[in-house]
Parts: C-alpha cells; sequence; structure tokens
C-alpha cells in the first residue's frame, strides 16, 4: 500500500497489460466513452456536425411526436412479440422432435440451420422475391384457380410488418432450435426413464418436468432473441426499405437514416438513446437474476 | 428405492419386447409415431429448403420464361447468363461492374478483419485466463455488457475517431471498426476456454522459464486449435455478413458484397431482372454457405458458444 511499492506493481506482468490495451481501450474508449458521448450529445440541438449546444429534452419531445418513430416502435413491439414466441415455440417443437432419437438428425438440423448463416440481407431479398405479389406465392396460387387468393404482405402497410416476421423467423429459428437441443441434451436420461416408468405422458413430462428444468437455457434464448430483435434493420432495409410510406420503419433505421441522411444528428442521437434504454430495460433484471449475488472470478 | 425397482421391471418389460437379441430393429417402420414424426419433420425441412430451392431456380431462368411460369417449376431452358451477368456486368449507381468488385472487397475486408480479431482476442483471452492484473475482470465486464449495447448508439462517435485518424470510408478503419465489436464475444470463448486448460501445464512451463509470450505461442496456442477454428467460422461469416458497418464506414468504391447486393437488386432505375437478382443473392449467400455445410457441427459448437455465454 506505500507509495513507494507503486512503480514495481505497475510494472509487474507488464506483457499482459500491454496485451489487454486493445481490450481496455475498447471497454474504455468505444463502450463507455461512445455510449457516453451519444447520451451526451442527444441533449443538444446538434444539426449536420455535433454541437454542444444544449436544449434539454426537446429531441425526446420531438421524437415522440414523430409519427415515423411512434410507427417504428409499434412495428418493433410486432416484431418482437412474433420473433419471440413462434421462435422459442418453432424452436422447441423442432427440437423436441429432433430428439426423438430419429434417423438422420444431423441432416434435418443442417436444413434448419443453414438459413441462420445467411445474412440478412439475403434472407430479406429472398423473400421479397417469394413475397412478390405478381410472380411469387400469390400468384401461383391464383394460377391454380382461387383467383381472389390475396397474400401480398409486403405490399399492404397494414400487415407489411408480419411479412418481415416470416422471413426473420425462417431466419432465426434454427438458432432457437440447436439452442433448446443442447438444452434438452442436458437433461439426464434417468429423468424420461422415471416418467416413462411412471406413466407420465410425454407431453405431460415436456410441459411440467422437462421445462422447468431448462429455465436458464429459456432465459438466455430469451435474451438472444430480444438482443437481435432491437437491432434489426438489414432485413428491413432488404426486403421493403422501410415502406410502404414509413409502414415497416424500426427503430434502428430511424437512428441510421436521421444520422446519416437526414442531417439531423441530435434527433438520431436521442433514437439511439431510446434504443439504449430497451436494452438496459431487458438486460438489467436478467443480469440480476443470473448474476444477483453471485461472486464472479 | 420404489423408482429402482419400477425401473428394473421397466427394463424386463423392454427386453421382453425386443423379438430376438441382435440384428435391426424389426418392429413398426409405419407406426403412427413415426409417420407423424418423421412427417412433420420432411414437411419443415421442405419449408426451409424453398427459399434456397427458389433461388436456385430463379437464377437459372430467363425473364421472359419467369414472366410466364411459376416460381417454383424448374427451368425448362438453363441459362447461365444471369449469374454471369450478375458477378460482371450489373449495375450499382454509375458502377457496371457487377457483383465482382463487393466480392474483392468483401475478402479484403473478411481477411484481415478474421486475422487482426482473432489475434487480439485470443492474447486477450490468454492474458484474462492466465495472467490476471488488477483490474482487468472489470475491464472484461464492461467488455461483455458492452456486447449488448446497439450498435447504433456508438456508430457516429466511432465515425468521429476514425475521422481524427485519417481512416474514415477506408477498408483500415472498417476492418478496425470489425475488430472491436468481435472482441466481446471472441475474448469471452478464448477465455473459457483457456481458463479451462489444466493450471498444471501453465504452471509447468513457468517453471521452465518461459514467458508470456512464450508460453502462449508455443504450449496455449497449439493446444487450442479447434477453439481458433470456431472463432475463425464465427467471424467469417459474421464479418461475411455485416451490413450496417459496412454502409456506415466504407464509400460507394469499397462497399462490401452485402451492401452492393442491396444497391443492386433495390435499385429502382431500369428494368427489374429478377433472375440476375437471385443469382447475385446465391453470389452473396455463398461464402458462409460453404463455411456452413464445410464446417458442420463446428459451426453449431461456434453459435453455441456465442450465443449462449454471450
Amino acid at each position: 500500500m506505500s507509495s513507494s511499492k507503486r512503480p514495481s506493481k505497475l510494472f509487474r506482468n507488464l506483457n499482459a497489460k500491454v496485451a489487454s490495451v486493445p481490450m481496455i481501450l475498447t471497454a474504455l474508449v468505444v463502450f463507455v466513452g461512445g455510449t457516453a458521448w451519444t447520451v451526451l450529445y442527444s441533449f443538444t440541438n446538434s444539426k449536420l456536425l455535433p454541437r454542444l449546444n444544449f436544449v434539454g429534452l426537446d429531441q425526446y419531445h420531438r421524437l415522440w411526436s414523430t409519427s415515423r418513430w411512434l410507427v417504428s416502435i409499434e412495428n418493433l413491439l410486432i416484431y418482437g412479440a412474433i420473433s419471440l414466441v413462434f421462435s422459442l415455440i418453432i424452436g422447441f417443437l423442432l427440437a423436441a422432435l429432433l430428439d426423438q432419437k430419429i434417423r438422420f438428425e444431423d441432416t434435418f438440423r443442417t436444413i434448419f440451420l443453414y438459413p441462420f448463416a445467411l445474412s440478412f440481407i439475403v434472407t430479406g431479398l429472398v423473400w421479397q422475391w417469394l413475397l412478390n405479389p405478381d410472380f411469387g406465392v400469390q400468384r401461383v396460387v391464383r394460377d391454380l384457380g382461387w383467383t381472389s387468393f390475396s397474400f401480398d404482405p409486403l405490399y399492404n402497410s397494414s400487415i407489411v410488418i408480419y411479412g418481415i416476421s416470416i422471413a426473420a423467423l425462417w431466419q432465426g429459428t434454427g438458432l432457437v432450435m440447436c439452442l433448446m437441443l443442447a438444452g434438452l441434451r442436458g437433461i439426464d436420461e434417468d429423468i424420461w426413464k422415471a416418467a416413462r416408468v411412471d406413466g407420465i405422458p410425454m407431453w405431460k413430462t415436456y410441459l411440467f418436468i422437462v421445462i422447468p428444468m431448462m429455465r436458464p437455457v429459456f432465459i438466455t434464448t430469451l435474451v438472444i432473441i430480444a438482443a437481435g430483435i432491437v437491432k434489426v434493420y438489414d432485413l428491413v432495409v432488404a426486403q421493403t426499405s422501410g415502406g410502404p410510406g414509413i409502414a415497416s420503419e424500426v427503430p434502428a433505421k430511424y437512428v441510421y437514416d436521421y444520422m446519416f441522411f437526414a442531417q439531423n444528428l441530435g434527433q438520431g442521437f436521442a433514437a439511439s438513446t431510446m434504443m439504449l434504454l430497451s436494452v438496459v430495460i431487458v438486460i438489467v433484471p436478467w443480469a440480476y437474476l443470473e448474476f444477483g449475488g453471485k461472486k464472479r472470478g | 428405492m420404489a423408482d429402482v425397482a419400477s425401473l428394473s421391471t421397466g427394463a424386463q418389460a423392454l427386453k421382453r419386447n425386443a423379438t430376438g437379441p441382435s440384428g435391426p430393429k424389426p418392429r413398426h417402420v409405419l407406426s403412427r409415431r413415426n409417420i407423424f414424426l418423421y412427417g412433420t419433420l420432411i414437411v419443415v425441412a421442405l419449408y426451409y429448403l424453398l427459399p434456397l430451392y427458389v433461388m436456385i431456380v430463379t437464377s437459372l431462368k430467363g425473364m421472359p420464361e419467369i414472366r410466364l411460369g411459376n416460381i417454383f417449376s424448374p427451368p425448362v431452358e438453363i441459362t447461365f447468363e444471369p449469374w454471369v451477368k450478375a458477378w460482371a456486368t450489373a449495375c450499382t449507381g454509375l458502377n457496371c461492374d457487377g457483383l465482382s468488385r463487393g466480392f474483392w472487397n468483401s475478402v479484403r475486408i473478411t481477411v484481415p478483419s478474421v486475422i487482426l480479431s482473432i489475434a487480439i482476442a485470443s492474447v486477450n483471452g490468454y492474458a484474462l485466463a492466465n495472467w490476471r492484473f488488477k483490474g482487468a475482470d472489470t475491464f472484461f465486464i464492461i467488455l461483455i455488457v458492452g456486447a449488448f449495447i446497439p450498435y447504433q448508439v456508438m456508430i457516429y462517435p466511432i465515425v468521429i475517431i476514425l475521422r481524427e485518424i485519417g481512416i474514415y470510408g477506408t477498408l483500415t478503419g472498417l476492418v478496425i471498426v470489425h475488430s472491436i465489436f468481435g472482441m466481446p464475444i471472441l475474448t469471452l470463448l478464448f477465455r473459457n476456454y483457456f481458463t479451462s486448460m489444466p493450471e498444471e501445464l501453465f504452471r509447468a512451463a513457468r517453471v521452465d522459464g518461459a514467458g508470456f509470450w512464450g508460453i502462449y505461442l508455443r504450449i496455449m496456442l497449439p493446444m487450442s486449435l479447434p477453439i481458433f477454428v470456431v472463432a475463425i467460422i464465427l467471424q467469417v461469416t459474421g464479418i461475411w455478413n455485416d451490413f450496417l458497418f459496412g454502409v456506415v464506414y466504407t464509400r460507394p468504391d469499397t462497399y462490401p458484397m452485402t451492401v452492393q447486393l442491396n444497391n443492386i437488386v433495390n435499385s429502382v432505375q431500369g428494368v427489374k431482372e429478377y433472375n440476375v437478382n437471385m443469382a447475385a443473392t446465391i453470389l452473396t449467400g455463398l461464402v458462409p454457405l460453404i463455411v456452413y455445410f464445410v464446417s458442420g457441427k463446428l459451426f453449431v459448437r461456434g453459435i453455441a458458444a456465442g450465443a449462449v455465454k454471450g
């Protein structure tokens, strides 16, 4: 503790400290510094260039009275709810089916997971093509004789976000399935045997024994999906560019457009701060539940 | 006790049911359970494969056939012209040299980004696992928490930093950005892997006089090749598929493939050539798809490691 010992302590383990410089810089400058900078500048009226001219909560007032932002938030909530519910259900069901000691398990898993290797841009463009009303699914069904059939989610502003969710589910359920499968494999075989011997039907075993035991897996999956939902950007850009009109706008796109096109940095910062806030609301309770009380090290 | 007893009777019942001690399972291949199980799986698998199939089929048709026919029908006359056009002459804005430019840009972005990010993260993880110093864990926790911050929050400060250094808009800048945002997950991956290695190994090397870099290069590196492969898979697919950083930190002539693809397909001018678009889309998805199909289980391990802990 004496100050004369300080220098030698600082240089002890010097190599490790030098090797950690990129991590320390990233953590402090980019993650802490960058975040603080953006939050700070969200209270200014920066336009083309960032300026420290504080205007209080003006940007936030404007943000929440802009219809495009409100549409973005509504879309994010719908998209988020669909992604969470359906990817968890479908992902778990697929994992449960694959866990029945079936043949060709690897083949099926490879097929369910391959969309996850594709980028959101590729996913968005394929589904834009499949959902194209003049050539895609709608046309095929009409050619079969059902001429009044209508399925054009990407061109109908009231359901466009569901069209985007279809593509997102196709891309992302494979990952959920993989996580769930890993969770199911972690369940002790004896539990299955015991349940079978006791004559408990399989669906009941899943519902009341296996799923509660997989709580940690569900929670981490939930956090991963939730973190991905807030970031959704490329998929919308590729599939609809936010259209028709502003019907499929999302917050991440709002931020990007205001920062780099509308030259209204203050709005962009305020919107990105709101995104940060939404993540904090999701992450903090989870981190508290997961790590609260426990010491890491 | 009761459980054990019932378990053993269950086992006997199972034995009685089997018709013989050897040979393949002879019972009910077409049981209702199997029909339901495999039927569902096959239907779902077809649904997942459908977009890939439609992409390939569309890219092999001529435009007249696309206008007249059904997107699901196989091509009557196979043509590779859309592929050639997508690769070499498709237009984005004023440039008409196809996706090839974006492909090479993506290669020039991905290769150095993968190498740099893994080099940094592996050394970092090693330092965190074996050479812990005071405060190291604090930075590490900040790093992991930072992984959850939406990129949009940090985009603009990084623009300013890169502009100050003078590398905004260059590939170098983008490589640095990818290394920064790859760091949390990769560092975690390597830290966990190195922590799980036997401590005695490290101690023995230290007793023999090996230092920080000596132990890393001669012992840790050769022993952790699997985790390096996992990290490479994770990074190659992640960086190749990136769109946001590409569009923010590069200029039109250095756009990565995903950005260029989006510009080709979603450009408003000209007649829409869906076959060329689909060929371009497949070309862009090809690299991660190849990585995926070649790496197989390691890919799964990579995303599981990346996802579960991240």
